[in-house]
């Protein structure tokens, strides 16, 4: 089990973590083609080495993160905050 | 013979761990037999002159003492109502009941030994061959195999206590309790690193255990210094049974009080492989005969247990164990006839039995000797399995002739030991705490200065298999026959001999026989055992019980706080997801008249809930459901529904406006946490300058809907700070006020059973002495509690679908009739491109209304539409209507078929088909809707 950085709770048990996926752009939903919008839905680049995604930190602070992790070794060299940040909302 | 008589204890031994004043009783195969405190069931069984103890899987050849350890294939044995215990290892224990597993009728007289006259037709691939053809039989062949697979027998009615599972964070951990486990443990810990040292063995010592006396010396020094160290935990019988990502490895701790095992979940920084070495056997015709042991094996029984393994021994040796055997044996007493060195030109050619055991060996100087103990030491194996679950790859140093560490591990583990070399006890423990303050160096500061001495394997003879064919695989019964057999078949990868003969895939997965195996097929091959390589390896490295891995389920049960009052009152339960809640009190068709005529009150409290506050709340709203709520007045509330990105529903509710830059969302019950979680990813990742913070409310308050005609005029009864006139609080509204004298209420006018009703929310604390008294003012009105299936009828009858019951996973927002609500115009919103491409395309299912023409017929849900042999559609939701007296359903039908008055053909579940009648409206009853707004 991956240890994943949490930049509010530090590093805890992916098994805390919801994974989202790969980052992606959401098209334009007023121009996007059916091809554009599925390939956002549905196709993954799934590479071999870094990609960047998100977790979201589902039995702990609640809060999405963007990592950058290494599909082959699970290596996580950074995470960032998305969002509102701290406790006080 | 099984049944021989007469001790064969010894006189003290130096190292020896059994109390001789205290004796144990136990019952092998329903004989009864003395022990001592500290022996294992094998050490009494030879104490006691049992020679064959078990038969072996496939051919059920006579076993005896092998290997000596753990690892045994050949001592499993059933112990009470515990199946597969692991005979050489487990400790005996005052009553125990031992016995012998798949054999029948006896040990002494086993049936399936004729297995063994048949073994020319059971080789290499035999069940591939055999059990293929004709595939009706498979579940014969089953049967059959069953019968023959080893295996004891697990009681039906055992203790089924759950086996907790706990956590352990150390910096260091150690795998392995030998010296050089214990030395790396010491530094490791000296220089200031947590340590957890886990042992498999029931004492820490390794190979010093079974030693001369200067090497028990040295393990009793470590075993104080370790049980000293405030920084060292020791865990024995305990195994590491597996290493995974970042170093989370599993611990499984044996012989607990009340469980048989429980699995600690290790995080460490870093992990110090140090198992030492596994003794191989040695490939020779009659190598499995009882009385053929290797040196370690004859080594425990001697030096621990003060047991003589045989009287007249053979020694084969190619390394210095043998030798340390002969004398072992010859300080108890035993008869060491001859000590043929393989170092000095000595060779083994077979062995002989008489009667089913070892009863000579024949020479490859032509000599023969009788003999009733063969003691061979041929080499050893790396266990290096926690290196290969690290992602290292083990290469093979043909001059030690076994497997070490590969360049390539994993900077947080590290390997000591017999894994890595050999030399004198002082080069071992150097070797250990050298790599132990690796470990710890690693652990803290992240940069390793420590180096390690010089340490690898002293050169060994590549002693794996004689002149003769012998077994390989002593759980799978594998002969090196069978291996060339299946070689020459063309099964000539490791990978694809293992999968077609079987071997390394028993009980001992591979510790005690992948290097023969590998050494075999190299050598049909023609090529090197580095180029043959081995075979994967998996975890976990020793069986762990299921009820190990299970552990406790900490699954939560939620209830609401009126749960009670059900459950005391005739409330059937029912589980809602992790809910608990009241299906029925007793009959729910008379709750729903009681509903229609007069009134009644449910328990909805699981329904989710959050406030939402900030002054972008309405951007939010517009953005994750299909309608608008730009316009929504303050004391209002309107109906959503939500879709994900691909158009399909998956949750819907009701949100209200609360005051300027307050809203309160209700979800359904089980969508509560995917709803919080998808507002809050919009929310965090789409648009943080969002002002909008949401809050779980869900079971902050307690939630009663009031239904039914009357339900005004109960409501009213409790309530005299809102006018609940129809002109001053009408339907689809929301007021705020004081209920019962409680404060802070929520009502709104909204109705799922499709009556006059009010959805209340009040603080939880309250909700018990709410909803009592509103029974209390009911009793007058002839109230009723409702529970989930009266709720479903109503809903049904008022043709309200269920997100998940009337769809599904690929169910788009126009297939389920909520054209009216999705809002094309809208600038944007989740799911809407598809959303406009399913209403331009008119493509999907569509939810309608049916009636089977025979008003008695409910046909179960799912029943299927079948037409021209291809499903256009099916029934979601049928019930039979206490109300219309009649069955009513929701379909999802094909567009085609969602016309007014189509009559489709319901294919029920036993095949029997009856005809639907598809209706104008969802709804049953009161499709306008007057009952709602009066």
């Amino acid at each position: 089990m991956i240890l994943i950085p949490c930049p509010n709770c530090g590093p805890r048990n992916s098994s805390e973590f919801t994974y989202e996926g790969e980052n992606k752009e959401r098209p334009n939903a007023a121009t996007v083609t059916k091809a554009q919008w599925r390939n956002y839905l549905y196709l993954k680049n799934n590479p071999l080495g870094w990609t960047t995604e998100t977790w979201y930190h589902s039995s702990g602070c609640k809060k999405f993160l963007v990592a950058e992790r290494h599909t082959m070794t699970n290596e996580i060299r950074s995470t960032k905050a998305l969002g509102q940040q701290g406790g006080a909302s | 013979m099984s049944g021989a008589q007469g001790s064969s204890r010894g006189a003290q031994r130096l190292g020896e761990v059994v109390d001789r004043n205290r004796t144990i009783t136990f019952t092998f195969n329903g004989k009864k037999y003395k022990g001592l405190e500290g022996d294992t069931i094998i050490s009494a069984l030879t104490a006691n002159g049992v020679k064959i103890v078990s038969r072996s899987w496939k051919y059920h050849r006579r076993r005896g003492v092998m290997s000596g350890n753990y690892h045994d294939p050949n001592c499993h044995f059933q112990v009470n109502d515990e199946p597969n215990v692991r005979g050489a290892h487990r400790r005996l224990e005052e009553g125990m009941v031992v016995s012998t597993q798949n054999v029948s009728p006896s040990l002494k007289f086993d049936i399936g030994a004729v297995n063994q006259k048949l073994s020319r037709f059971l080789t290499a691939g035999f069940y591939y061959k055999t059990f293929i053809k004709p595939e009706r039989l498979w579940p014969t062949y089953e049967k059959v195999l069953q019968r023959f697979a080893g295996g004891g027998k697990v009681a039906a009615t055992g203790h089924h206590v759950p086996a907790d599972k706990r956590y352990a964070h150390p910096d260091v951990l150690v795998a392995g309790g030998g010296p050089s486990g214990m030395s790396a443990a010491l530094s490791a810990a000296d220089a200031g690193s947590n340590v957890l040292l886990v042992e498999e063995e029931y004492e820490l010592g390794g190979f010093l255990r079974w030693g001369t006396a200067d090497e028990l010396a040295v393990a009793q020094s470590l075993r104080e210094k370790v049980a000293a160290h405030p920084k060292i935990t020791t865990l024995t019988n305990a195994v590491v049974a597996g290493r995974y990502d970042q170093n989370w490895v599993s611990v499984i701790e044996r012989g607990l009080p009340v469980v048989m095992e429980s699995l600690i979940k290790v995080r460490t920084a870093t992990l110090v492989a140090a198992p030492g070495l596994i003794e191989r056997p040695y490939v020779f015709e009659g190598n499995d005969l009882p009385g053929v042991m290797l040196s370690t094996a004859v080594l425990r029984l001697v030096n621990l247990y003060a047991v003589k393994p045989g009287e007249r021994a053979v020694v084969f040796t190619g390394n210095d164990s043998g030798i340390a055997a002969a004398e072992a044996l010859r300080g108890i007493g035993v008869d060491v006839v001859q000590v043929v060195d393989a170092r000095h030109g000595g060779g083994l050619v077979r062995a002989t039995s008489s009667r089913g055991v070892l009863s000579g060996v024949e020479l490859s100087d032509g000599s023969k000797v009788l003999c009733d103990l063969l003691v061979v030491a041929a080499g050893w194996t790396a266990p290096t399995t926690l290196l290969n679950l690290s992602g290292n790859h083990p290469v093979f140093d043909e001059a030690g002739a076994r497997f070490v560490p590969g360049p390539d591990l994993d900077d947080t583990v590290f390997a000591t030991g017999g894994l890595v070399g050999d030399g004198t006890i002082d080069e071992i423990l150097a070797h250990g705490a050298a790599v132990g303050r690796q470990a710890s160096e690693r652990a803290t500061n992240g940069s390793v200065t420590t180096v390690a001495p010089a340490f690898s394997p002293d050169p060994h003879l590549p002693l794996f298999f004689g002149t003769t064919k012998g077994i390989v695989d002593f759980s799978e019964d594998v002969s090196s026959k069978d291996l060339l057999t299946a070689a020459h078949e063309g099964y000539n990868s490791v990978e694809l001999l293992k999968r077609y003969t079987t071997a390394t895939m028993g009980p001992a997965q591979g510790k005690l026989e992948t290097i023969n195996t590998v050494a075999v097929l190299a050598s049909a091959n023609g090529e090197s055992i580095e180029e043959t390589g081995t075979t994967v390896w998996r975890p976990p490295y020793v069986p762990i019980t299921l009820g190990a891995l299970a552990g406790r389920s900490y699954e939560p049960v939620r209830y609401s706080p009126m749960q009670a009052w059900h459950e005391s009152h005739g409330g059937i339960n029912i589980v809602a997801g992790q809910w608990m809640r009241p299906e029925h009190y007793g009959d729910a068709a008379k709750e729903v008249s009681t509903v229609r005529s007069g009134v009644g009150i449910i328990d909805v409290t699981p329904l989710g809930k959050f406030e939402l506050k900030g002054t972008d709340v309405t951007k939010l709203l517009n953005l994750v459901y299909v309608n608008k709520w730009s316009k929504l007045e303050v004391g209002a509330v309107r109906y959503g529904v939500m879709c994900g990105e691909d158009g399909v529903i998956f949750d819907d509710g009701v949100t209200g406006h609360l005051s300027e830059d307050r809203y309160f969302m209700s979800t359904t019950s089980s969508g509560a946490a995917g709803v919080y979680a998808h507002l809050e990813s919009w929310l965090q990742t789409g648009f943080p300058e969002w002002d909008v913070t949401i809050t779980n409310v869900t079971s902050a308050y307690a939630s009663i809907n009031i239904a039914g005609p009357q339900s005004r005029e109960l409501l009213s009864k409790l309530v005299s700070d809102v006018d609940l006139s129809n002109e001053a609080f009408p339907y689809m509204n929301l007021r705020t006020g004081t209920i019962a004298g409680v404060p802070g209420c929520h009502m709104w006018r909204i109705g799922f059973t499709g009556e006059l009703s009010f959805e209340i929310h009040v603080p939880a604390g309250f909700g018990a002495y709410v909803w009592e008294t509103l029974m209390e003012h009911g009793a007058d009105f002839g109230i009723t509690p409702f529970g989930l299936e009266a709720q479903r009828i109503m809903r049904l009858e008022k043709g309200h679908f269920i997100v998940g019951q009337d769809t599904d996973g690929v169910t788009q927002g126009f297939s389920a009739g909520i054209d009216w609500l999705i809002k094309l115009d809208k600038d944007d919103f989740i799911g809407k491109p598809e959303l406009q491409w399913q209403h331009d395309s008119g493509a999907g299912f569509r939810l309608v209304g049916i009636h089977p023409n025979d008003p008695k017929q409910v046909p179960t849900e799912a029943s299927q539409i079948v037409i021209d042999g291809i499903i256009q559609g099916r029934i979601t939701s049928s019930r039979f209507s206490p109300t219309l007296n009649r069955s009513i359903c929701l379909g999802l039908v094909v567009p085609a078929l969602a016309v007014a008055g189509t009559v489709v053909p319901i294919r029920l579940p036993n095949g029997t088909i009856i005809q639907g009648t598809v209706m104008e409206h969802h709804a049953s009853y009161d499709h306008e809707g007057a009952k709602l707004r009066g």
